[in-house]
C-alpha cells in the first residue's frame, strides 16, 4: 500500500469514526430483540406470548428507578396473568442490585444485564426507561424517566388501550 | 509545505475528535456515587468557607439558600 492511500484510508477511518456513531435505539414501532440471546443472569419470565410485557432498564444508584418499583409492582398485582413486568438491571455489580432488591422488594421478575450486551443494544435514553409491549412484542409506548404520579397514570392508560 | 500543515493539522483534530466519547445513561453508576458529590464533606466544605472568608474576603456564594432580601 503506498503512503497516499494509507494516508487517505487513515483518514477515511478517523472520519467514520468521528461523525458517523450507529445508533440502533429501540423505538416505538421496534420489536424487543430476543432475550434469551443475551444471557442475563436471572430467570426470564416463562410465557409472554399474547401478553403486555412492560420492559424497564433500571439500575440502582438511580434514584427515580426506587420510585417506580412500587409503582410496577401495583401494575404487576393489578393486572396479574395479562401483563409481565420484566426489570433489566443494568449495574456493574451483582452486589449492588442486590442491596437496592432488598430495600425495594418486588414480585415482579428482574434480570441483570451483566455483560451490558442488551443495554447497548436498546440504547435506553434515561435510567430508568421503560418499554410497554404489545402482545406481538412491538413496542407500543416508551417512557423516558420516571414522573411519579403522571407517569403511572400514563402506564395504566396505556395498558388499558392495549387490552381493549 | 501548507497542504502538510493542513494534514496535519486535521489529522490531530480527527485523533483528538477520536478520543472524545458521551458516557452512556447505563454507565454512571460512577458518577452517580455519593463520592463524586461536590458537598460530600460538609467538614471540608466548612473549612473552605471559612478560609475564603477569612483569606479571600469573600463569604456565601457556595449554596443557594436567601436571596439578600433580608426575610429572615
Amino acid at each position: 500500500m503506498n503512503t497516499s492511500l494509507l494516508k487517505k484510508f487513515t483518514v477515511a477511518t478517523l472520519l467514520a469514526g468521528t461523525f458517523f456513531t450507529a445508533s440502533a435505539a429501540l423505538k416505538v414501532g421496534d420489536t424487543l430483540p430476543d432475550l434469551a440471546s443475551f444471557k442475563l443472569e436471572g430467570q426470564l419470565p416463562n410465557s409472554v406470548k399474547g401478553k403486555i410485557v412492560v420492559v424497564d432498564f433500571w439500575a440502582s444508584w438511580c434514584l427515580p428507578c426506587a420510585k417506580s418499583f412500587p409503582v410496577l409492582d401495583e401494575i404487576q398485582k393489578k393486572y396479574g396473568d395479562r401483563l409481565v413486568v420484566l426489570a433489566v438491571n443494568v449495574d456493574e455489580k451483582k452486589s449492588k442490585m442486590d442491596g437496592f432488591l432488598t430495600k425495594h422488594p418486588v414480585s415482579f421478575a428482574v434480570v441483570r444485564d451483566a455483560e451490558q450486551k442488551l443495554v447497548a443494544v436498546v440504547e435506553p435514553a434515561t435510567m430508568p426507561t421503560s418499554f410497554i409491549l404489545d402482545g406481538a412484542g412491538r413496542v407500543r409506548f416508551l417512557h423516558n424517566g420516571f414522573h411519579g404520579e403522571d407517569t403511572r397514570k400514563e402506564y395504566i392508560s396505556e395498558i388499558e388501550s392495549l387490552l381493549k | 509545505m501548507k497542504y502538510k500543515l493542513f494534514f496535519m493539522l486535521a489529522s490531530a483534530l480527527l485523533i483528538i475528535g477520536n478520543g472524545c466519547t458521551n458516557v452512556k445513561p447505563w454507565q454512571r453508576g460512577t458518577l452517580a456515587d455519593y463520592t463524586m458529590r461536590a458537598d460530600r464533606d460538609p467538614l471540608g466544605q466548612a473549612q473552605m468557607q471559612h478560609i475564603w472568608f477569612s483569606r479571600e474576603e469573600a463569604n456565601g456564594g457556595a449554596g443557594v439558600g436567601g436571596g439578600g432580601c433580608g426575610c429572615n
